[in-house]
């Protein structure tokens, strides 16, 4: 009905709940290409969730999800056709423990997106370089620690080349100093092209990153705006409230 | 605050039910299709005619129906019998076999050997050679009846096959669940008990089946050292009435027994996975 402000991605009325216990209520998200959306709220408020959601991790109960102008929420699409446009980072990382860092990094490419070994292995060992990681391809996952796990995690999202990057909290095992530097690769991947939805607590963060500040409140999306604007000048109270508790 | 779907989500859940629909009515057509198959392939062969007479006969079944059922009767209660000891005999010697306290090293040693020593022996062996072997040696105090000591044979070679399931599962289980258990401060036994068993256990389940319905398939070994089980029910009536209609009747009990127990705990685990993971 509305096709109007159509962005790359857009959800609409979304609604998803656990055995009665309703998480997302009617959210509405449009993300546009290039856009840098942070998705901001209390613990719980279920921003992994709508990720979750939003790449077809999740069943949704109601509600539309569209990918490039298609309705991605349709049965009848094939999920992986959507899942090899967009990259996840999960809360938790999710490396697989039994492949090497590089393998972890290689594995979607060679297999699913075919492109040769020998290309996919330089590609990786480039962003792992990127990243600080250099010296770390060959080692597993359980040998790293938890800021250089997470890295991983983000270099194995970003290796296929994703129109659109979900990232969950990928700062929240990170020094101050490797949080500027992940900035600082996040903005040049989203000027490159890319187009990133992340979960985050870290308003700093969120203000450096984002050209779109949402707030989650009550399974829905409650305010949203630039971040000079609704970190500035919020207009609901609840926002207000949220943001004097995790800024004090 | 009252929900109802939307006409989209009404739309989707009808193309949901259709797919599902259409699913199961290819899965149905291939089915049939395939078991037909196979019955006009085994009824059209040269043979076929000799065969049903031979096993497919009502009155033999009828006949032997009673007397196997007492054999079966025997069967079962050295299953429900040497079923539990498997399974405690089994996780204590896979536990035995993850200690790492010096003073262990013996035990260590022992669950090992025994392991490889009855995984390497046919079944079949070890419940003559406890039937017929102890019993002779004549100690005092020992049972000689061919129940126990056969029931005891089973124990020992399945115990060793499902420690080594157990083993595998506990394998299995990453190492920082065992880190977070014992940053808990959790004494090692503790972690085992309450951490890494259960979800090795959980892990393990359908090879454990695997197991325990051919433990229960392996009580007709014991026929070997003449014990009037099922099998040996059967062939006793096919012996006398030159006919094997007994033997599918044998059989059948088997899978009575067998089919439902592996649907329960099928069923069983995908309920607990769906508990877990909150669906
Ligand atoms: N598989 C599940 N089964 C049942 N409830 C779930 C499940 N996953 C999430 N939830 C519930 O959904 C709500 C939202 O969870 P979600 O993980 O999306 O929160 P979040 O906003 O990402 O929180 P955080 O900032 O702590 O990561 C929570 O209340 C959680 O208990
Ligand atoms: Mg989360």
């Amino acid at each position: 009905m509305t096709a109007t402000v159509s962005g790359l991605l857009e959800a609409k009325a979304l609604r998803k709940s656990y055995r009665g216990r309703v998480v997302l209520d009617g959210l509405d998200l449009v993300v546009a290409e290039h856009d840098v959306v942070c998705l901001i709220g209390a613990s719980g408020s279920g921003k992994s969730t709508l990720l979750r959601c939003l790449n077809l991790l999740e069943t949704i109960d109601d509600g539309i999800i569209r990918f490039d102008g298609r309705e991605i929420s349709d049965p009848l699409v094939d999920p992986r056709s959507v899942r090899r446009e967009i990259g996840m980072v999960f809360q938790a990382y999710n490396l697989f423990p039994h492949l090497s860092v590089l393998d972890n990094c290689t594995l979607a490419q060679v297999r699913v997106h075919g492109v040769p070994a020998g290309e996919a292995a330089d590609r990786a060992r480039a962003l792992l370089a990127r990243f600080g990681l250099a010296d770390k391809a060959d080692a597993h996952p359980d040998a790293l620690s938890g800021g250089q796990q997470q890295r991983v995690a983000l270099v194995r999202a970003m290796c296929t080349r994703p129109r659109l990057l979900l990232l969950d909290e990928i700062t929240a095992a990170l020094d101050p100093e490797l949080v500027g530097e992940v900035l600082e690769i996040v903005r040049a991947e989203a000027e490159a092209g890319t187009t990133l939805v992340l979960a985050t607590h870290e308003m700093s963060f969120a203000r450096e990153v984002a050209t779109k500040v949402c707030f989650l409140d009550g399974g829905r999306v409650l305010e949203q705006g630039p971040p000079e604007q609704l970190f500035g000048d919020p207009v609901e109270e609840r926002t207000r409230a949220f943001l004097a508790r995790v800024r004090s | 605050m009252t929900w109802a779907p939307s006409e989209r989500e009404l739309e989707r859940q009808a193309v949901r039910r259709r797919l599902r629909l259409q699913q199961t009515a290819i899965a149905t057509v291939v089915t049939v299709v395939v078991a037909v198959g196979l019955v006009l392939l085994v009824v059209s062969s040269p043979g076929w005619d000799r065969v049903r007479d031979y096993f497919l006969s009502w009155s033999h079944a009828r006949d032997s129906f009673a007397a196997i059922a007492e054999g079966f009767w025997i069967n079962i209660r050295i299953f429900l019998v040497a079923e539990p000891c498997v399974l405690v005999l089994g996780a204590l010697v896979a536990i035995a076999r993850q200690t790492t306290s010096p003073w262990l090293a013996p035990l260590r040693l022992l669950a090992t050997g025994y392991t490889d020593l009855f995984r390497g022996i046919p079944s079949i062996m070890v419940v003559v050679i406890c039937g017929i072997g102890i019993p002779a040696l004549g100690l005092s105090g020992v049972t000689s009846s061919l129940f126990w000591l056969t029931t005891f044979a089973l124990v020992l070679c399945y115990g060793a096959y499902v420690a080594e399931v157990f083993r595998a599962g506990i394998l299995a289980i990453h190492p920082t669940q065992v880190a977070s258990a014992e940053a808990l401060a959790l004494t090692r036994a503790q972690t085992m008990r309450f951490v890494v068993l259960p979800q090795a256990v959980r892990r393990v389940v359908p090879p454990l089946m695997n197991d325990l319905v051919s433990l229960q398939k392996d009580t007709a070994l014991i026929s070997a050292v003449g014990v009037f089980e099922a099998l040996r029910a059967a062939q006793d009536y096919q012996g006398y009435n030159f006919n094997g209609t007994p033997l599918l009747v044998a059989a059948a009990y088997f899978l009575v027994v067998a089919v439902p127990l592996t649907r329960l705990t099928d069923w069983l685990m995908r309920r607990q996975i769906e508990k877990e993971q909150g669906r």
